[in-house]
C-alpha cells in the first residue's frame, strides 16, 4: 500500500475513533426518547401520576440545622433526613405513610390511608409527632418491626441524636419506651434495621452510625467533623446491634458479634445472601467500600465475619448510599442494587448491582452496567419492585443531592478538596463555601423498567415520573389495595411526592402478608419463592430497604399475563419450609406460620 | 503519560546495593515507577476501577503501537512507551463502562504516529487520549480524583520515590519549575476567589498529580530541547492551569499540557535550527 493511501486510512480511522462513538450514542439516546414520548403508557404497561396534594397530603421536609461553624458547607452537611416509610400500623389493611422531619421544633407526620384515595395526619393524637426537640438530635429515620410479637408493627426513630423507641398500643396509641430498653444516649445514626440475627423469634435491632457518636453537629467545638478520606474514610459511626432479650429490653451484643466497622454508613440491608438460612448484613458505607458481614456460628452465639473483600463487593471504594435487593433475572438470587455518585466528567462513579456469581459461590459481580442501571446522577434511594407487573423487578432511584441557584455549580471546588489528603479534606474549615450554590441538584429521577432479558429500559419521564426534588428515600407499596405499587419519595427540604401508579389491564399479580408464630411475629427474614409459568422470583421480608426507608409489609410479585401458579414456597427464619399450592392470582394472602 | 523516558538507553551495570538502581537503562525506569505505583496503590488502597480494565488499556495501547508501528515505521517497536500510556489510561480514567478504556488507549497511540510535525509526535499521548475522553464523553469518564488512603506517607513516599528517578534522568527541574509555580498560584487564586489555600493546593496531594508531574510534563518526546526552556514551558503549563482553575475548568492541567505541549514543541522546533535527523516513533 502507498503511503499516502496508507495516512489517510489511518486518519480517518483516527477521526472515527475520536467522535465515532459520540455520533452512536447520540443517536441511541434521541431514538429512545422519541420512543418513550410516542409509545409512553400502552408501551410500557404502566403509567404514574403525582397526587399527594389530591390525596391529602400535605408535607414539606425541612433540613437540619447545624452549627454556624460549618455554615459554609451546611447544606451539604444537612442534606439528609428526609425519610419514609410505609406501615399498617393498625391492621385495617391499608397501607399508611410514615415520614420524618429534621429541623429542630418541625413534627413527623403519620398519613393513615383512609382506603378512599385519601390520606390523614395521625402522628400528632398518636404520640409519635414532636421528635425534633431540642437537644435531642434530629430524626435521620425510621423502621418499624414487632419487637415483642404482639401483632402489631413497633416504631424506631433513628437520629442524629437520641434513639427512640415506641411500642404500639393495638394501632390505637404509640408509647415511648425508649427508657430502660437499653438503648443508647445518642447515635448519629445513617441506617437502622430491624433483624432476627440468631432467630430466637424476637427481633434485633441494628443501628448504624455516620458521623462518629461525639460529635454535635448542631453545637460543636471543632471543624475536624468530615471525613479523612473521599474514598477511604474509617473514621465514621461505630454500629450498634442490640439483642432482644424479650423484656422489653436490648443488650449492646456489637462486639462479640463482631460488627465492628466505622465507616460511613448511609444503608443497611438485613437479609440472607448467602443462601444458608441464617440472616447476613450488607453495609453500604459513603466515602468507602461496601462491606459484607456473614452470619456464622461464634464461640458463643453468632458471630459476624466481614467478607467484603472476598466476595467482590468491598473492592472498589464509592459512596454508598443505597442497599435494595431484588431478583432481577428471576432465577432465585437475589442482587444487591448500591447507589454511588455519576456526574458527568468529573466523578462517574457509576451504582453497582451485586448480583451473586453461581460459579464461584460467595463471590459478587458488578452487572450494572450490563444491565444499563449504573448511572443516576447524584443517586440515593432506590427499590425494586414490579411497577407494570411484567413478572420481572423494575427498579426505582431517586437522586440530587443539593440543589442551589439555579445554573450554579460547586463541582469545581468540590473536586478540588475532595481529591486532597486527610489533613485537608477532614476540616470543614479548609472546603470552600457553597455560598448557595447546586452540588448534582435538580436531577431526573430514573425508572428503570426490566426486560427480562438481562437488560432495564430508562422510562421516568415517560410514564409520568419528572420531578427534580433532592430525592432521598423511596417506598413502594399498594396503596389501592388494587395490585399496582405505588411510589412514595421523600425529598430533602421538599414535598412528599405520592405516585399513583396505573397499570395496564390483563396483567397479574398476587400480594403475601406473612404473619410468623416461630418465627418473629413480622415474618422478617422469611424468603419466598413463587412459581409460575415455569420461571420463579424469589423475594425475602426485609426491614429496611434502600436509603432511609422501609416498603409495605407484604411481598408483590408482578405475574404477566395469563398467569397460572404453580406454587408458593415460604421458608421462615424458624427454619420451616411452608408450601401453598396453585393459589389464585390478583389476590391479597394473609399467610401466618404454621405453629 | 509518560511514554517517553525510551529516548535514551545507559548501560546496564552489574553492580550491588543501589549500584542496580543507578545503572538501570533509563527505558525500564518509568514502567518500573508507575508499575510500582500502580501496585502499591491497588494493594494499599484498591485504587483501580478493575484489573480487567486496566489490561484492556494496556493490551489496546501495546496492540495500537505495534499495528502503527509496523504500518507508519515499518519496524517493531519497543513496548515501554505503550505499556507507560496502557497502564497510564488505566489509572488516569475512572469510568464503569469498558470501551472508554480501549478507546482512549487507542487514541492515545493513535495520536502519536499521525500527529505530527516535523517528525516529531506534538502531544504526550495519554494526556491527547485523556483530554479527548474528558472533552467527548463527559457522561462515561472522569479523571483520577482519589488519594492515597487517609495517610501522608503513601504520598511522601511516592513524592520522594518519583523524584529520585526524575533526578536520575535530569529532569527534576521540569517537576520542580511546574509544582512551585502551581503552589504559587494557588495562592494567587485563593486570594482572589476568597478560597482556603489549603483547598486549592489541595490536588496536588493526590495520586492524579503525581503522575501528571512525574509521567505527562516530563515527557521527553513532547518537550522542549533545552533546560531553561523545560523550566519555562513547565511554568507556562502551571500558569495556563491556574487560569482555567479560575473558570472552574474541573480538568485544568490535562487541558492546559493539551494547550501548551504542543505550541511549545513547534516554537521550539523553529528556534532550532539544524534539527536532528526526524526521530522514529517510540
Amino acid at each position: 500500500m502507498n503511503k499516502p493511501l496508507l495516512r489517510t486510512l489511518l486518519a480517518v480511522g483516527f477521526v472515527a475513533l475520536l467522535v465515532g462513538p459520540k455520533l452512536y450514542l447520540r443517536h441511541e439516546a434521541t431514538s429512545a426518547a422519541t420512543q418513550a414520548r410516542a409509545e409512553a403508557l400502552s408501551h410500557y404497561g404502566m403509567s404514574l401520576q403525582e397526587v399527594a396534594a389530591a390525596s391529602g397530603i400535605h408535607f414539606t421536609h425541612s433540613i437540619p440545622v447545624v452549627d454556624p461553624k460549618l455554615a459554609n458547607i451546611a447544606p451539604m452537611i444537612a442534606s439528609m433526613g428526609a425519610s419514609v416509610t410505609i406501615v399498617d400500623y393498625d391492621h385495617d389493611g391499608w397501607n399508611d405513610i410514615y415520614v420524618t422531619n429534621s429541623q429542630p421544633g418541625s413534627h413527623n407526620h403519620l398519613y393513615r390511608n383512609l382506603g378512599n384515595g385519601q390520606f390523614v395526619d395521625v402522628a400528632e393524637q398518636l404520640g409519635i409527632a414532636d421528635l425534633n426537640q431540642p437537644d435531642t438530635g434530629v430524626c435521620m429515620g425510621a423502621v418499624w418491626g414487632d419487637y415483642d410479637n404482639d401483632g402489631y408493627p413497633d416504631l424506631l426513630v433513628y437520629k442524629w441524636g437520641r434513639p427512640e423507641l415506641f411500642h404500639n398500643d393495638q394501632g390505637k396509641h404509640f408509647t415511648r419506651v425508649t427508657e430502660g430498653s437499653g438503648l443508647p444516649a445518642w447515635i448519629n445514626a445513617g441506617a437502622a434495621t430491624w433483624v432476627d440475627y440468631d432467630r430466637d423469634g424476637r427481633l434485633d435491632l441494628l443501628i448504624a452510625g455516620y458521623w462518629p457518636d461525639d460529635v454535635r453537629l448542631e453545637n460543636t467545638p471543632t471543624t475536624r467533623v468530615m471525613p479523612d478520606s473521599f474514598e477511604y474514610a474509617n473514621n465514621g459511626g461505630r454500629k450498634w446491634l442490640f439483642r432482644n432479650l424479650g423484656n422489653g429490653h436490648f443488650k449492646d451484643v456489637t462486639q462479640e458479634t463482631g460488627l465492628s466497622s466505622t465507616r460511613w454508613t448511609l444503608a443497611v440491608l438485613a437479609a440472607d445472601l448467602n443462601g444458608d438460612g441464617w440472616p447476613d448484613i450488607f453495609i453500604a458505607n459513603d466515602y468507602g467500600v461496601s462491606e459484607l458481614y456473614l452470619n456464622e456460628p461464634g464461640p458463643s452465639g453468632r458471630h459476624f465475619r466481614e467478607v467484603g473483600a472476598a466476595s467482590g463487593i468491598g473492592h472498589s471504594p464509592k459512596s454508598g448510599m443505597n442497599a435494595s435487593l431484588g431478583d432481577v433475572l428471576n432465577s432465585g438470587e437475589e442482587a444487591i442494587y448500591v447507589s454511588n455518585i455519576s456526574e458527568p466528567g468529573i466523578l462517574v462513579q457509576g451504582n453497582n448491582l451485586w448480583m451473586p456469581d453461581s460459579q464461584h459461590p460467595g463471590r459478587f459481580n458488578n452487572l450494572a452496567s450490563v444491565m444499563g442501571v449504573e448511572l443516576g446522577g447524584w443517586s440515593f434511594g432506590a427499590q425494586f419492585g414490579d411497577l407494570n407487573n411484567a413478572g420481572y423487578l423494575d427498579l426505582y432511584l431517586v437522586n440530587g443531592y443539593v440543589s442551589g441557584a439555579p445554573g450554579s455549580s460547586y463541582w469545581y471546588d468540590f473536586s478540588q478538596i475532595t481529591g486532597g489528603n486527610a489533613k485537608i479534606i477532614s476540616d470543614a474549615a479548609n472546603w470552600p463555601a457553597m455560598k448557595g450554590r447546586s452540588l448534582g441538584g435538580y436531577q431526573a429521577k430514573r425508572l428503570w423498567l426490566n426486560g427480562g432479558d438481562g437488560r432495564f429500559q430508562e422510562v421516568s419521564s415517560a410514564v409520568g415520573a419528572t420531578d427534580t426534588y433532592d430525592g432521598r428515600a423511596v417506598a413502594l407499596a399498594d396503596l389501592e389495595n388494587n395490585g399496582a405499587l405505588d411510589i412514595v419519595v421523600a425529598n430533602q427540604g421538599g414535598p412528599l411526592l405520592l405516585y399513583r401508579n396505573t397499570v395496564s389491564p390483563g396483567r397479574n399479580w398476587i400480594e403475601l402478608d406473612l404473619e410468623g408464630s416461630r418465627s418473629n411475629r413480622s415474618a422478617i427474614g422469611a424468603k419466598v419463592t413463587v412459581r409460575w409459568n415455569e420461571q420463579e422470583q424469589v423475594q425475602q421480608v426485609v426491614a429496611a430497604s434502600g436509603y432511609a426507608a422501609q416498603n409495605e409489609h407484604r411481598l408483590h410479585f408482578g405475574l404477566g399475563p395469563n398467569a397460572v401458579i404453580e406454587n408458593i414456597i415460604i421458608q421462615w427464619p424458624s427454619g420451616q419450609r411452608q408450601v401453598i399450592d396453585s393459589p389464585h392470582p390478583n389476590q391479597r394472602l394473609h399467610i401466618r406460620e404454621t405453629p | 503519560m509518560s511514554e517517553a523516558t525510551t529516548e535514551t538507553s545507559a548501560p546496564v551495570a552489574n553492580q550491588r546495593g543501589l549500584g542496580w538502581f543507578f545503572s538501570l537503562d533509563n527505558r525500564y525506569l518509568a514502567p518500573i515507577l508507575i508499575t510500582s505505583i500502580l501496585l502499591a496503590g491497588e494493594f494499599s488502597f484498591g485504587v483501580l476501577e478493575s484489573w480487567s480494565k486496566l489490561l484492556l488499556a494496556i493490551g489496546t495501547s501495546i496492540a495500537a503501537e505495534v499495528i502503527l508501528s509496523r504500518l507508519v515505521v515499518g519496524k517493531w517497536p519497543h513496548l515501554a512507551s505503550a505499556y507507560i500510556s496502557g497502564i497510564s489510561v488505566g489509572i488516569l480514567i475512572r469510568s464503569p463502562l469498558f470501551w472508554p478504556y480501549a478507546l482512549c488507549a487507542a487514541l492515545s497511540i493513535f495520536s502519536k504516529y499521525l500527529l505530527r510535525w516535523r517528525g516529531h509526535h506534538l502531544w504526550n499521548p495519554s494526556n491527547f487520549g485523556v483530554s479527548a475522553m474528558l472533552f467527548l464523553y463527559p457522561a462515561a469518564v472522569a479523571s483520577l480524583s482519589i488519594q492515597w488512603g487517609n495517610s501522608l506517607w503513601p504520598m511522601l513516599v511516592v513524592w520522594t520515590l518519583g523524584s529520585l528517578i526524575l533526578a536520575r534522568l535530569r529532569r527534576f527541574h521540569i517537576c520542580l519549575s511546574y509544582v512551585g509555580t502551581f503552589v504559587a498560584l494557588s495562592g494567587v487564586r485563593s486570594l482572589i476567589t476568597g478560597t482556603p489555600w489549603l483547598a486549592d493546593v489541595a490536588p496536588l496531594t493526590g495520586p492524579m498529580y503525581q503522575l501528571f508531574v512525574f509521567f505527562m510534563i516530563t515527557d521527553p518526546k513532547t518537550t522542549v530541547r533545552s533546560k531553561k526552556g523545560q523550566c519555562l514551558v513547565a511554568v507556562l503549563i502551571a500558569v495556563v492551569e491556574a487560569g482555567m482553575r479560575l473558570d472552574s475548568v474541573v480538568d485544568a492541567p490535562y487541558y492546559a499540557l493539551f494547550l501548551v505541549g504542543p505550541i511549545s514543541n513547534i516554537v521550539d522546533m523553529l528556534r532550532v535550527r539544524n534539527a536532528p535527523a526526524p526521530i522514529k516513533a517510540a
